[in-house]
């Protein structure tokens, strides 16, 4: 079920209602039969999937916790007659057999996750559809990625002893499958989202408005641009669009990805707010970042928390990497030094990669992206010695500059997603050195992508809109917060409009086409 | 605390670590520096670091990173 | 002080469900200009009662037969209720709910429809879709019109969870703002009155000129959904002691094929219901091809319609037992009102023609 379809609409209406008029106690009960039956919904046959998730989490977590109460109560025991070193060879033996639990979890979760990503692919497709597994080629079970990454992580926290396993495996089941996360994230952290979940919840109407708003303007984004835009997102893909046409492919890919992906998290946030429960930012005007690294602090977020938690530092605190570093230290002075946070990013932006898709152009994207942080991490030196001598950055036009470079360059390495064939994609890129044809803007070739001028305005206009906005938010905070300071007339009156807007500009159901209602039995 | 302080200003010298309190939520250390910081700790006091302890709270400041580098220590 | 706040937010509530409402109003197509056939369903509302004679169907029967000439001839009462290409269940649920507002004496039903025994059936998904609308759209809310909608869904439709849409059409029209004509703000409280007790009139004269011929087809069974919606109607004329009778009109083309002629022949001798297929008796209504039809014999023009009437009124007077009621003061005060209307219309499409051919 999309959060674009009226269903979804009526479900969570519904929701929202029975939430607030049941007692307290029993308001996680109804979230987790909400979320199954959001999950039924999207097909019976996916459920055995999020099942395996949330029993194999729920076997590894409590043998590993169960081991870990063993181990204080052991050490609280026999404190008296334990040696320092005594404690820590125990401590590691019992690590030991913890790992050997986690490992298992994560091996059989991450091996389900990539037979389902990998039966889409050929030719594994071909031969899943041979042996009679065709079910499993139907497409990616609902959130895979996302409660997939969710439970995984709270696996190792659990492993780490960050936080205590959950003993109610309903209670875990809602965790796994809390049906507004399924389908874009955020992936949340189980120490922040697990006690809201089951938490009781009272009605508060400024919540439940703010909410409500949030939702509102993440329909506006999904419906008015998103779903507008995508059409000429479609068509730019042609391979008659090289050169500037590749560039304007890649800015309308740009808004259109920023407006679904945001737009479905402001949905999520916005339905979770109204049900009393907090998730993590997962984007925070992400376009207005002046260098990469503040891009992947801003878009994204909680994808890269766990990348960074569970990937990249794992990876570059672990012995074997420091060893490197000692050595590589000696021979290669200060870049030396820096070798593991390269190897430890390769490893993760690969794995970002994969996550996206198995194709070989989500991988060629998490290396684009790599290689041009690496790339800044290394020229900063360079940076501060040009800015020390010119003085750029006091100038006013300069921030703005910096944040169109990010721009154009993330847009570049972003539209990589469209071509499964990187070839094709570097064929792209290598036409904007030798193709000008910036003409094609006024020689009537915009006409044809599908959208008609009136779609370039309500587009253009909902751009202007959408920028305010952001500016309003970077600078002031909070436009909700804002808004509830002015009158209650005008406050309304606002959302009403847009509301309006929504309703009548949103690119939704069939569309009205009066030459369907002429009689004409011919 | 000597030895740390020297690390921290090795990485941004125009910074005073000794007083400053909010290091991570400011984003004045990063993923990168944080990384280089667990390798010098480890070849300067012998501890390492293990990425659980990773977090905001433990690098805030010069004082909770060396709060952490004793319980360490003291394990 | 809460109670004001609340007599605010209510008020503003309103206020919001107003300004939808009446933005709904504004972007529902009118069919006063276009598609006129579509305005037809939601006139029925003002001329309910006293109708002793229903006639259910597709434009078989809202372009082929005149209410008027059968006041004029008989003084019989009649509505139809037709709509562009009406399935047989839309035919059925239109059925249910005229009987909520009144019980005729006879109800005819067109058995065209039988050949469509699904949505998909009947032509592209688009088109079908549309003329669910110009069906259901027009009908008041009532279990009937919420299981027609039910009944009636295409495949797109489903996809796009339609009932949403149907009951809030505004997010069926919501991208008509961009079109919006001068009609669509005249007519956005008061429409006119399109039909002559659901006839439309057409006076065009177009010839049949050649044969009209369709491909045999493989399987002439009526489908098991169209037998299923025709027991459901007999069985609800039973029960409301209504006669129902089945009609074919003389249109020559859809082909009525021989084979769907007797299996309705066989199924009406079964259930003891009288069926006439019109297309035999062409020469006895009087037809002429030449200047009966506005569209080559798919339909009749008002001439035609007023030939069939003037024949099927006999019937309906004679065998049915239909009542002349031009004696009833109060109806016949309406009905001549009624016919004023007709010939008036008739007069000013007649002009209009003429001026065109000339």
């Amino acid at each position: 079920m999309q959060f674009t379809s009226f269903g979804f609409l009526a479900f969570a209406a519904a929701l929202l209602l029975i939430y607030y008029l049941i007692p307290k106690k029993g308001q996680w009960m109804l979230l987790l039969g909400a979320s199954c039956l959001f999950y039924l919904w999207a097909g019976t046959e996916y459920l055995v999937f999020i099942l395996i998730t949330v029993l194999t989490t729920y076997a590894a977590t409590n043998i590993i916790g169960r081991r870990l109460q063993q181990q204080d109560a052991y050490i609280a025991k026999h404190k008296a007659e334990l040696s320092r070193e005594d404690r820590k060879t125990y401590k590691a033996k019992v690590k030991r057999g913890n790992r050997i639990w986690l490992i298992g979890c994560l091996v059989v979760n991450f091996s389900v996750l990539a037979l389902c990503k990998g039966l889409l692919i050929q030719p594994f497709r071909a031969m899943a559809q041979d042996t009679g597994l065709d079910f499993l080629t139907l497409g990616l079970p609902l959130g895979i990625s996302f409660y997939m990454f969710q439970s995984m992580g709270y696996v190792i926290d659990v492993y780490r002893g960050t936080v205590r396993p959950e003993r109610n495996i309903f209670r875990l089941a809602l965790f796994v499958s809390y049906f507004p996360q399924l389908i874009q994230g955020p992936i949340s952290k189980f120490s922040l989202l697990a006690p809201q979940l089951c938490a009781p919840h009272s009605f508060d109407g400024k919540e439940v408005s703010f909410g409500l708003q949030r939702m509102l303007w993440g329909y506006f984004k999904k419906l008015v641009v998103a779903d507008r835009i995508a059409v000429a997102v479609a068509a730019l893909k042609g391979s008659e669009f090289t050169g500037f046409g590749f560039l304007l492919l890649s800015v309308f890919y740009a808004v259109q990805i920023y407006a679904d992906f945001t737009g479905g998290i402001d949905i999520t946030i916005g339905l979770s707010q109204a049900l009393g429960i907090r998730l993590p930012e997962n984007f925070i005007r992400p376009y207005f970042s002046k260098n990469i690294a503040e891009y992947w602090r801003r878009w994204h977020i909680t994808l890269g928390e766990w990348m960074k938690d569970y990937i990249f530092y794992p990876i570059s605190v672990s012995q074997p990497m420091l060893k490197l570093s000692k050595s590589a230290r000696k021979r290669f002075g200060n870049f030396g030094k820096r070798l593991p946070v390269y190897v430890a990013s390769v490893a993760t932006w690969f794995v970002t990669g994969i996550w996206h898709g198995l194709t070989p152009n989500f991988i060629l994207w998490g290396m684009l992206n790599c290689f041009f942080i690496v790339l800044s991490e290394e020229c900063a030196p360079l940076y501060t010695k040009f800015h020390g001598k010119f003085h750029l950055k006091d100038k006013a036009w300069y921030g703005s500059f910096e944040i169109l470079r990010m721009f154009m360059l993330m847009n570049l390495i972003r539209v990589v997603d469209l071509f499964p064939d990187v070839g094709e994609y570097w064929h792209r890129v290598g036409s904007l050195f030798t193709t000008w044809n910036i003409s094609l803007l006024w020689d009537g070739s915009m006409m044809k992508l599908g959208l008609t001028g009136l779609d370039y305005a309500i587009l253009g206009s909902a751009l202007v809109l959408i920028f305010s906005v952001s500016l309003v938010q970077e600078k002031k905070g909070s436009l909700r917060a804002l808004l509830q300071t002015k009158p209650d007339a005008l406050r309304w009156a606002l959302l009403f409009v847009l509301f309006v807007a929504v309703v009548l500009m949103g690119s939704y159901g069939i569309g009205y086409n009066a030459s369907n209602f002429i009689y004409n039995q011919f | 605390m000597e030895a740390l302080l020297n690390i921290l200003s090795e990485l941004h010298p125009d910074m005073d670590f000794e007083t400053a309190q909010n290091l991570i939520d400011d984003q004045i250390l990063d993923s990168f520096d944080i990384v280089t910081l667990v390798a010098e700790i480890d070849s300067e006091y012998d501890v390492a670091i293990p990425a659980e302890e990773l977090i905001p709270e433990n690098f805030n400041s010069a004082q909770a990173i060396w709060a952490l580098i004793e319980k360490l220590m003291d394990e | 002080m809460k109670k004001k706040k609340t007599f605010k937010l209510l008020a503003a509530l309103c206020l919001c469900v107003a300004v939808l409402y009446l933005l709904q109003m504004l972007l529902m197509p009118k069919y006063m200009d276009e598609s006129r056939d579509g305005a037809l369903i939601a006139e029925y509302y003002d001329n309910t009662g006293n109708n002793d004679v229903i006639f259910i169907g597709d434009c078989e029967v809202y372009e082929n037969i005149s209410p008027i000439t059968l006041w004029e001839d008989y003084g019989i009462t009649s509505y139809i209720r037709g709509s562009p290409q009406q399935m047989i269940w839309q035919s059925y649920y239109l059925m249910e709910e005229t009987f909520r507002y009144e019980t005729p004496k006879v109800v005819v039903f067109n058995v065209l429809s039988m050949k469509y025994h699904t949505p998909a059936s009947a032509g592209s998904s688009d088109q079908r879709e549309a003329y669910n609308r110009m069906t259901l759209d027009g009908m008041r809310w009532s279990s009937s019109k919420w299981n027609s909608i039910l009944a009636s869904m295409t495949e797109t439709e489903k996809q796009w969870q339609s009932i949403f849409t149907y009951l809030f059409p505004i997010l069926r029209y919501h991208s008509r703002w961009s079109e919006l004509k001068q009609d669509d703000f005249t007519y956005l409280f008061q429409k006119e009155q399109i039909g002559h007790n659901g006839y439309l009139m057409q006076t065009g004269i177009k010839p049949v000129t050649a044969p009209h011929m369709e491909k045999p087809l493989v399987d002439y069974t009526f489908g098991e959904n169209s037998y299923y919606y025709l027991d459901k109607m007999v069985a609800l004329c039973e029960e409301y002691g209504v006669e129902l009778v089945l009609m074919k009109a003389p249109s020559l083309y859809p082909v009525w094929w021989d084979q769907w002629d007797a299996q309705m022949e066989s199924y009406a001798q079964e259930h003891g219901l009288k069926y006439i297929n019109f297309l035999e008796l062409v020469d006895e209504i009087g037809i002429d091809w030449n200047t009966d039809t506005y569209d080559t014999g798919l339909h009749l023009n008002v001439y035609g319609a007023e030939k069939l009437a003037s024949y099927f009124g006999k019937i309906l007077s004679e065998e049915c037992g239909i009542p002349d009621r031009r004696g009833e003061e109060a109806i016949s005060t309406l009905w001549e009102e009624k016919t004023q209307a007709y010939y008036d219309q008739k007069q000013a499409l007649e002009s209009a023609e003429q001026q065109q051919g000339e």
